[in-house]
């Protein structure tokens, strides 16, 4: 039934300390595609995207990972402290049988493409910004060429500009190697630049409210139909729904 | 490495470190005044007397001896003490069953690890190490247990996210937190391995400084006495100086300004 490739959750069901916070969830992200979890905070989002991963078993359900070399961008960056921005990036590539010296010229690499210059990449985490600190992030999961992307409000720290060429850097990155992508925002707007398909998380437990795609190319969304979208996307039922409970406090 | 401490020492504290050993060395003085030669020889005599042993040639081997028995069981106590502990930090059900044990042997007194090492080892030079490796083993287990149990959870599942291998995670998520708990623990250890050695010296009879120090007692020698006190302290500011500091240095170049940590 399943496709090569495709990422499948069937059922899935998890709690913390005997609350609930994730109930039922199906899903199916196919090979190459990008998929994006929106919900307000609390709802599960980063939850699902552990069990998605393969960092958390949920106490229910099945999840189908066909994939092999998996990379994370956490909502937190998690740099280890006592190494360098390109020693950072090169700790993701530890796992890959590469000489020592392509590691780092890997990291070296794959940071300038972030915008992280040769003096910001000897820098250590606490002499970076949260911005910065975001982008090794997102370079160290860049670095190993993963199968499979799993981004946690990746984008979320850094400021609009920014924001916006990291998702291009993404979006081309995953399209040239056929990466499958899911990430998880609270922000409309990077969903529909980015998603094929939009799965609205909701509640408490958090349960799927509602399903969305976006059937336009990615390359061929310009600001006009991004707005167009998000304008009919947030003006949809089942999406005020979702994000009430927030809005009222 | 040295160099930077020097420039930084030479700023002022360096002054008050001078001061204050100035303080010392006038309240011995004033001391020896006071009471005279037999309780308490002048610095100078005390030097006088360091110059005999290093002349008659019992300093030089007594320093190794001691230095033998007490760098070979502070080995010994970070090895052993940083492993368990490791594991201890891991494991609950290691640690359930360690924790007591070690708190156990912290409590009993140095010198009976001394009194019993020399009934069990005998005249062997097996005795001192032993004595210093189970007296000084339990707080370097301490230390290591509250370092792994304190490692960031968070940075834990990266490094299983992106499965990096085991020794990586030893070595770059692991290694560098336990250390900030290890190394002041380290030098704790270090001090009290100087002390033990030369305690189990003392009983036993087998050379080393501590041997010195029981053959000054029974010539009634106040100021060998004191010559052989300088000696050991001297031995441990070196040591401490040339391998704990360098590495306590090193292992701070990330820590400086870190939210917690005065710089
Ligand atoms: N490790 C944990 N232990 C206990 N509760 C947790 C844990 N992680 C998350 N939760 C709870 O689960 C719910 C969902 O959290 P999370 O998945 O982080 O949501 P989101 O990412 O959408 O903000 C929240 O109520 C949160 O408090
Ligand atoms: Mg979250």
């Amino acid at each position: 039934m399943s496709e090569e490739g495709t990422l499948v959750a069937s059922g899935v069901t998890h709690s913390f300390a005997g609350t609930k916070v994730l109930d039922g969830i199906d899903l199916r992200v196919s090979r190459g595609s990008v998929v994006a979890i929106l919900g307000p905070s609390g709802s599960g989002k980063t939850t699902l995207l552990h069990i998605l991963g393969g960092l958390l078993t949920p106490d229910a359900g099945r999840v189908d990972r066909p994939f092999e070399r998996p990379a994370f961008v956490f909502q937190e960056p998690l740099l280890l402290p006592w190494r360098t921005a390109r020693g950072n990036v090169a700790f993701g590539l530890a796992g890959l049988r590469l000489a020592r010296s392509e590691r780092l010229s890997r990291a070296r690499t794959m940071l300038v493409k972030v915008g992280l210059g040769q003096d910001d990449a000897v820098l250590y985490p606490h002499q970076l910004s949260g911005g910065m600190k975001k982008r090794v992030a997102l370079a160290r999961a860049l670095a190993i060429e993963p199968d499979v992307l799993l981004l946690d409000e990746a984008f979320s720290a850094l400021d609009v500009g920014l924001s916006r060429e990291m998702q291009q850097l993404v979006r081309l990155d995953a399209q040239e190697r056929g990466v499958t992508v899911v990430l998880v925002t609270h922000d409309l707007s990077e969903a529909v630049r980015l998603a094929d398909r939009v799965i609205v998380l909701a509640g408490r437990p958090g349960r799927i409210a509602t399903r969305l795609s976006i059937d336009r190319p990615a390359r061929l969304r310009d600001d006009a139909f991004v707005e167009a979208e998000i304008r009919r996307i947030a003006a949809l039922e089942a999406i005020r729904d979702a994000f009430r409970p927030t809005l009222s406090g | 490495m040295p160099r930077i401490s020097w420039r930084r020492l030479a700023g002022g504290e360096r002054r008050w470190a001078v001061l204050g050993l100035g303080a010392v060395i006038a309240l011995w003085e004033i001391g020896h005044r006071v009471y005279g030669d037999f309780v308490l020889p002048s610095p100078l005599a005390t030097i006088a007397a360091l110059g005999r042993l290093g002349a008659s040639g019992d300093l030089w081997p007594a320093v190794v001896t001691t230095a033998r028995d007490a760098l070979s069981g502070f080995l010994a106590a970070t090895l052993a003490g940083s492993l368990l502990g490791g594991l201890a930090g891991r494991s609950t059900p290691i640690r359930a069953m360690l924790q007591p044990i070690a708190t156990l042997l912290i409590g009993v007194p140095a010198i009976a690890w001394v009194v019993l090492s020399l009934l069990w080892f005998g005249g062997s030079g097996l005795a001192a190490t032993f004595s210093v490796a189970i007296a000084v083993g339990p707080v370097v287990f301490a230390a290591a247990v509250q370092g792994t149990r304190t490692v960031d959870g968070g940075l834990r599942t990266m490094a299983r996210a992106f499965r990096v291998p085991f020794g990586a995670m030893i070595v770059d998520v692991y290694l560098p937190h336990v250390l900030s708990y290890l190394l002041p623990a380290l030098g704790t250890a270090l001090a009290m391995s100087w002390k033990v050695a030369v305690m189990a010296e003392l009983l036993s009879g087998t050379g080393g400084i501590g041997d010195g120090l029981a053959a000054a007692r029974a010539e009634v020698d106040t100021a060998k006495t004191m010559a052989w006190v300088v000696v050991v302290v001297a031995l441990l500011l070196i040591v401490e100086r040339l391998v704990i500091e360098p590495v306590r240095r090193y292992f701070e170049t990330w820590r400086h300004g870190l939210p917690g940590e005065a710089a």
